[in-house]
């Protein structure tokens, strides 16, 4: 039934944003950078042409029915689909203007931070799952990892709860706490860019909540981009949202504006409820 | 629609419930009998001396097995130093880094090798030891029982490895950790349990081994120093002692197969104790 519609995305050369080299330029708060940008799964395109800018310090969420492709973007950021086989990349991807493809693939993730769906604690203590990030990155000095470990539970609004059991096992806490501990790993080696991939996924409405709240305080320093499949998530949350189907990045535009009065038919139809 | 049970299939039902239920009591019975056996025999022969004295001469009564005991740890402690870091690795190389295509052939390399009689294996240990340094000795032993370790210590740290779920590599990787990092600090840590077990395994399994040692370890009637001179070990004891004719001999290697069976099953439970208790959430 929807196979004309698709169709008609396939055919269509969909990117809202100019795809020319030259506008590749970094305007003045954007932080990430996506031009032309094809993802392929062996002979599979999984990304068409994608283009997008990123904005400093705002949240960013991508929205879109499963396998679109936003969680595949996602990943292309911080460079973790090179860790799958028979994975190619083509196209422009700039952080801070610089060409992401060829930056140490390490410098990479340490500047790009990534919480996963699930949450994924170490089977270490709470500390040293949060000193992991500043100690693979060579930073051992006691006093300083000691800070660092209580600023990012602290931003990641755990560290009244844990504070007392920083050397009891990660897998202690509850699912809502874990996911939050991956966060303050995540912000141990301050990242300048925070993705996030569908983080409540697995969470009750008020671990969700708690989420939300933290991801509000801390775009103060960082950027982040969040995949949900929680489109009151979407609406609540971010400043810009991103609407993805069938590895197209269809709409791109302020969060109002995506979900009051979309410029594209398969937008509405998709934050409607009519599709997908 | 109900469909009617025949009698032919309840027939077949029950037959074939009590011909598994006998075949599993037959499986444990055999286990229980040789424990059974062992014990009659063995431990009425054991005795403080067993573990401290020396071997008698032949025609002499009495002694003990102290310096096979003693030897058997030396061999299998140089068979682990030799094949618990080989296999270890190329397991960590098959878990972790290795393509498909090739992934499979080692892995059926590993199997076949797994396969090669002992006898064979201290064929090989005697050509590459014994001959060039021209007499029997524990290195030679361990030389033997090490190669028979690998095929296990290689499979048993893939599996534990691959067990690990990839969220945990992603995590890691994520946070900037560069791949050999991920696999050393995180990756194995996981695992250790899993790899501790397999390793006491590992040596329980090599340590009834007799044919491989044979003509590499030799035996020796008296202690053995160092680790370049023929040493006696507790299966080539037991070989050597149940085809003298002596009678007190035979109850010596009773008691031996004991103590070796003894070993292996403390072995064993050790390990499956490591295995229930868990990855350590404190350990660093």
């Amino acid at each position: 039934m929807a196979t004309p519609q698709r169709q008609q995305i396939l055919s269509e050369p969909v990117t809202p944003i100019p795809d020319t080299a030259e506008s590749a330029k970094m305007t003045a708060s954007s932080k990430l950078n996506a031009r032309n940008l094809n993802f392929y799964y062996g002979s599979f395109q999984a990304l068409h042409g994608i283009g997008i800018d990123i904005s400093s310090n705002k949240i960013t969420a991508f929205i879109g029915p499963s396998g679109c492709g936003k969680s595949t973007f996602l990943r292309t950021m911080n460079r973790m689909n090179e860790a799958l086989r028979n994975t190619r990349v083509e196209g422009d991807l700039r952080l801070d203007g610089e060409d992401l493809f060829s930056m140490d693939v390490t410098d990479v993730r340490r500047r790009v931070g990534m919480v996963f769906q699930k949450s994924n604690p170490f089977p270490k203590t709470i500390f040293d799952n949060v000193a992991y990030g500043l100690r693979v990155n060579g930073i051992h000095k006691k006093s300083i990892v000691d800070d660092a470990v209580e600023r990012s539970l602290q931003h990641a609004a755990l560290w009244a709860e844990v504070k007392d059991k920083l050397q009891k096992p990660a897998s202690a806490l509850s699912g809502g706490q874990q996911q939050r501990l991956c966060i303050a790993r995540a912000l141990a080696v301050e990242p300048e860019v925070l993705l996030l991939d569908e983080p409540c996924s697995a969470l009750d409405p008020i671990a969700t909540l708690k989420i939300e709240e933290l991801l509000f305080q801390i775009k103060d320093i960082t950027t982040i981009v969040i995949v949900t499949h929680n489109m009151q998530q979407a609406a609540r949350l971010a400043d810009y949202t991103g609407f993805f189907l069938m590895g197209k990045l269809i709409e791109f535009d302020d969060t109002k504006k995506i979900f009051q009065n979309p410029a594209r038919k398969e937008t509405e139809d998709y934050v409607t409820g009519r599709f997908g | 629609m109900m469909m009617e049970i025949s009698p032919k299939r309840r027939v077949v039902n029950a037959v074939m419930l009590s011909l598994s239920g006998i075949c599993t009591a037959l499986v444990i019975g055999v286990l229980f009998f040789i424990l059974g056996y062992l014990l009659w025999h063995g431990a009425s022969s054991l005795n403080l001396a067993f573990f401290t004295k020396l071997p008698k001469p032949s025609g002499e009564t009495g002694g003990g097995m102290a310096n096979a005991i003693v030897g058997s740890g030396k061999v299998l402690l140089i068979a682990a130093l030799i094949g618990v870091p080989i296999g270890f690795l190329a397991g960590v190389y098959l878990a972790e880094y290795s393509g498909r295509m090739f992934a499979f052939c080692l892995r059926y390399t590993v199997d076949l090798l797994n396969g090669v009689p002992s006898i064979v294996i201290g064929i090989v240990a005697y050509a590459l030891v014994v001959r060039p340094m021209k007499h029997f000795s524990a290195l030679a032993g361990g030389v033997a029982l090490g190669i028979m370790m690998i095929p296990i210590a290689v499979r048993t740290t893939e599996e534990f490895l691959r067990a690990i779920p990839n969220s945990m590599r992603e995590a890691a990787l994520a946070l900037g950790a560069t791949k050999a990092k991920t696999i050393f600090s995180v990756v194995i840590p996981a695992a250790i349990s899993g790899l501790l077990s397999g390793l006491m395994l590992n040596l329980a399994r090599v340590a009834g081994e007799t044919a491989p040692l044979l003509f590499t370890a030799l035996g020796n009637m008296f202690w053995s120093h160092g680790w370049l001179r023929p040493i006696a070990t507790l299966p080539v004891m037991i070989y050597n002692y149940a085809i003298a004719p002596e009678e007190d001999l035979h109850q010596q290697a009773w008691a031996a197969g004991f103590v070796l069976l003894a070993l292996v099953l403390v072995i064993n439970v050790t390990a499956r104790m490591i295995i229930a208790r868990g990855p350590a959430g404190s350990r660093r």
